[in-house]
């Protein structure tokens, strides 16, 4: 008997992804735990597994194909010898399972028996046409706002959209072809990407609902590179217990240390109260092609700089390919960003909600600083503080910079 | 020590369903629980009073047959037997939950527990019996659903002999003639409706200037009419003094603004609200926060300090079952992993089982009002409602409360015969955003009370059909 194998949901907020590959082509055989897709969500690429066997009949998405719903059909498995069904609609569905490495990982999907929803449901007729789970009330309060709700998340069970997301969604002025008439030559276009959508959404959300303001300092360097130049000598020249740590591992370790000896931003505004956490999980910013993403350095300020140093390697690696689990990117209390490789002197950030604050460090670079009454020569970062003021206030952002700088000029604390 | 995914303190109906669950997500459960599983609720409370209910509602009938065309003469009840039914219904359910755990492998310790710090990364938690320490065990995350207990005032404490806590009152060895309750919200009015429908002379005194302050003011004016046509006194508005016990009576005078009563009764039942059960339970020396005996949680039932939780009763209000059992999947669903959806106070349904019976969800018109939307409310009295009639239950009202802008059922208030039954319909209508426009295209049955919830939503958006 014919199976649908749908879109499986790869974490617990994921509404849609696209199917990047097809590991299988129609006419193969398929055993149960073999690896038949690649799936792309907002934020991370991950395989997918077959949970029945039998033969790929038909795959009815194609590689490529973006905002696939979750518990769409995308292929259809037949038996030896069987008629492969035209459509999707008459064979009953088995969602795609995540391969064993995401397989741990909690989801609220229901569970693989889950039936397709009837196709009699009064679907709403979005702009794109797809379907679109709403309830009523988000769909009126939609209508009444002028909102395509194609265009909004769903926070609801199994992604459907509630009333919260659409008041919270923002209108957006439909796309005007001015373009063509002021530039006649040529223009690329370049599809969005879902990552490029949500960083996008996000970071508008961001700036439109968090009052940010910001604090610098500048910060001198010397003495953390006059340690940092200590550490890695002491690494053995190469084998297991090798390590190199750099400028960006040990600004990790003293933001969060700063965090602990002021908590007051290691919080998280709500509206109706401020959460204070209890554990300093610190994002950092990894630029990868087509967008950024922010891996967490969990209990950063428990953590030695040699594991600080050897896992944001991994993460950031793992970034790079895509191959980053849901939960090694979804939460994390304050962020970095790094810019100091480019050679920028300074630049703000915009935060990363819902956390109250991210650190924006720029490039350390030789500058004149005044001792006493002397000119004298420092190598100089300046690092900019950007912060909720809803949390937290700026006396507050003030005292936590300078307790960051103060123990990154004096770095001992970094490695006891 | 025995080591466990999660510690469940107290088997009521927040935590003995939050074992079900955490058992069912594949967990290693143990629940402390000191007296009975099922926990006040099923025990001393929701349950046991439905059994007492029940009894009073045929003794009012059997009194009122004629209507139907019966007559029946000599109607008697023997008030050990009702009580022991309702005490038997208890224990079967209770002996249920004891069952169920059983089959979800759940431990279950007879004892009280309390924290004794920590042991790595898990809660140890001390569990005595009689004083004597039995055990200790360990866990990663602990429940705490310890619920609560009836509050007392300078002046109004119980004695258990003439002054009762709804305790007492559930397990009475004779009918009081007079009796005077303290207290007019679902418990102090389920006990006067008791009472009075077995025939005792009843007076409920309520502090606030109407009864069932938490319910719309238009139903607890109904209420109120309803239960004085039965004959209870209902004094609002009042201040009970100072009880003055003699010759196994009570005397009493209550002051309200409409004069003073002097009043002499044989019981009083205090019903004037709950506290938490936050005691002795090793909370000193952690994050916890308690306020006003209630242990502050956020969203998710997290307490502050790191794998604890609590639940239910005791972790405010509004003080119901469904919200512990509700609270109780939802913090193991967390635990877990999983992504729950936090419980919003204004989808959880109150009833009351009085005779006529009330139940709620959502705003009041009072606070709609306040909310500063635009409203349109619709209401539908039972006395236009088939089946209403053809039962002999005619006094009722079904009012729902709509934002006129989204449709959004922002309230339903219903009173009258069956309400508790049928308020999960605007339950689940609330829960799914509906909009009047779905409600109006839902087909009710005839003939059905519930009719009275399509006819009240019709009338809020330009007419009822049949009124």
């Amino acid at each position: 008997m014919a199976i649908n194998i749908l879109m499986p949901a790869l974490s617990p907020t994921m509404t849609e992804g696209t199917v990047s590959r097809w590991l299988k082509k129609e006419g193969d055989t398929v055993k149960s735990g073999d690896l038949i897709a690649e799936i792309e969500t907002d934020k991370a690429t991950m395989e997918v597994e077959a949970v029945d066997e039998g033969i790929l009949g038909r795959i009815v998405v194609p590689e490529g194909t973006e905002g696939v719903k979750v518990n769409s059909p995308i292929a259809i498995l037949v038996e030896e010898g069987e008629a492969v069904p035209e459509t999707a609609e008459a064979a009953p569905a088995k969602k795609a399972e995540p391969a064993p490495q995401t397989a741990a990982q909690p989801a609220s999907a229901p569970a693989s028996s889950a039936p397709t929803v009837p196709s009699h449901a009064t679907p709403a007729a979005t702009s794109s046409g797809k379907r679109v789970f709403a309830s009523p009330l988000a769909r009126r309060i939609a209508a009444k706002k002028g909102l395509d709700l194609s265009g909004v998340k769903g926070t609801g069970p199994n992604g459907r959209i509630l009333r919260r997301d659409v008041e919270n969604a923002q209108v957006e002025a439909p796309a005007k072809a001015e373009m063509a008439i002021s530039a006649p030559a040529e223009v690329t276009r370049v599809a969005n990407s879902t990552m490029r959508k949500v960083i996008a959404r996000r970071l508008s959300e961001s700036k439109q609902n968090v009052p940010h303001f910001y604090v610098a300092v500048d910060i001198e360097l010397d003495a953390l590179l006059a340690l940092r130049a200590q550490l890695n000598a002491a690494s053995p020249s190469e084998g297991e217990g090798q390590f190199k740590i750099s400028v960006n591992d040990m600004m990790i370790k003293a933001v969060a240390l700063a965090l602990r000896s002021c908590p007051g931003l290691n919080v998280q505004f709500t509206e109706a109260e401020t959460l204070h956490f209890p554990d300093i999980d610190i994002s950092m910013a990894v630029s990868i092609p087509d967008g950024l993403i922010t891996p967490i350095i969990r209990q950063a300020d428990r953590k030695s700089l040699r594991d600080i140093s050897a896992e944001a390697r991994d993460l950031a690696k793992r970034a790079r390919d895509g191959k980053l689990k849901p939960e090694e990117f979804q939460g994390g209390t304050f962020s970095i960003s790094n810019m100091g490789m480019f050679g920028v002197r300074e630049f703000s950030a915009i935060i990363n909600p819902p956390q109250a604050g991210i650190l924006a460090i720029a490039a350390g670079e030789k500058r004149a600083v005044v001792r006493g009454d002397e000119l004298a020569v420092a190598t100089v970062m300046t690092a900019t503080l950007s912060v909720d003021h809803r949390a937290v206030d700026g006396a507050l952002g003030a005292q936590w910079l300078n307790a960051l700088r103060d123990i990154v000029q004096n770095p001992y604390r970094l490695v006891i | 020590m025995d080591k466990f995914d999660l510690i469940v303190v107290g088997g009521g109906p927040g935590g003995y369903v939050a074992a079900l669950r955490a058992a069912q997500l594949g967990k290693n459960v143990a629940v402390v629980e000191s007296t009975h599983l099922g926990g006040i609720c099923l025990n001393w409370g929701c349950i046991p009073t439905k059994a007492l209910l029940r009894a009073s509602e045929l003794n009012h009938q059997l009194h009122n047959l004629a209507e139907f065309g019966f007559s029946a003469e000599k109607v008697s009840f023997d008030l050990e037997k009702v009580v022991a039914r309702s005490r038997a219904v208890s224990r079967q359910l209770s002996r249920g939950v004891s069952g169920l755990l059983k089959k979800a492998k759940v431990k279950v310790y007879d004892g009280r527990a309390k924290l004794a710090g920590r042991d790595g990364n898990a809660h140890v938690v001390s569990v005595t019996k009689d004083g004597a320490e039995l055990t200790r065990i360990a866990a990663p995350d602990v429940i705490l659903a310890t619920g609560a207990r009836a509050r007392h005032f300078p002046g109004l404490e119980p004695d258990g002999e003439l002054v009762w806590t709804y305790r007492e009152a559930m397990v009475p060895k004779e009918l009081p003639k007079r009796l005077l309750v303290i207290g007019s919200g679902a418990i102090g009015v389920e006990f006067a409706s008791f009472y009075r429908n077995m025939g005792a002379e009843v007076t409920i005194a309520e502090v606030a200037d109407r009864i069932m302050i938490a319910e719309d003011a238009e139903i607890s004016a109904m209420a109120q009419k309803s239960f004085e046509k039965q004959g209870i006194k209902v004094l609002t508005g009042a201040k009970v003094g100072p009880l003055n016990k003699k010759d196994g009576t009570v005397s009493t005078q209550i002051v309200t603004v409409s004069g003073t009563y002097d009043l002499v009764v044989d019981k009083v039942i205090l019903a004037v609200g709950i506290v938490g059960n936050v005691e002795d339970l090793g909370l000193e020396k952690t994050k916890v926060k308690i306020d006003k005996t209630h242990i502050i949680v956020d969203e998710f039932c997290r307490t502050g300090e790191p794998g604890l939780w609590a639940i239910g009763d005791v972790a405010g209000a509004p003080w119901l079952a469904h919200k512990a059992s509700h609270e109780g999947v939802i913090c193991v669903e967390k635990i877990a992993g999983h992504d729950p959806e936090p419980l919003h106070p204004l989808n959880i349904p109150g009833c009351t089982y009085s005779r006529p019976q009330v139940a709620s969800v959502g705003l009041t018109e009072e606070k709609a009002k306040a909310t500063g939307r635009k409203l349109k409310i619709g209401r539908f009295p039972f006395m236009a409602n088939g089946k209403a009639l053809a039962m002999g239950e005619p006094d009722g009202l079904t009012k729902t409360i709509f934002d006129a802008e989204t449709g959004e059922l922002l309230g339903a208030h219903m009173i009258g015969a069956e309400v508790t039954e049928m308020i999960q319909g605007y339950v689940i209508a609330r829960t799914s955003e509906l909009t009047e426009a779905e409600l109006k295209e839902t087909v009710f049955p005839h003939p059905t009370i519930s009719e009275t919830m399509h006819e009240s939503v019709l009338a809020a958006w330009g007419g009822a059909l049949h009124f």
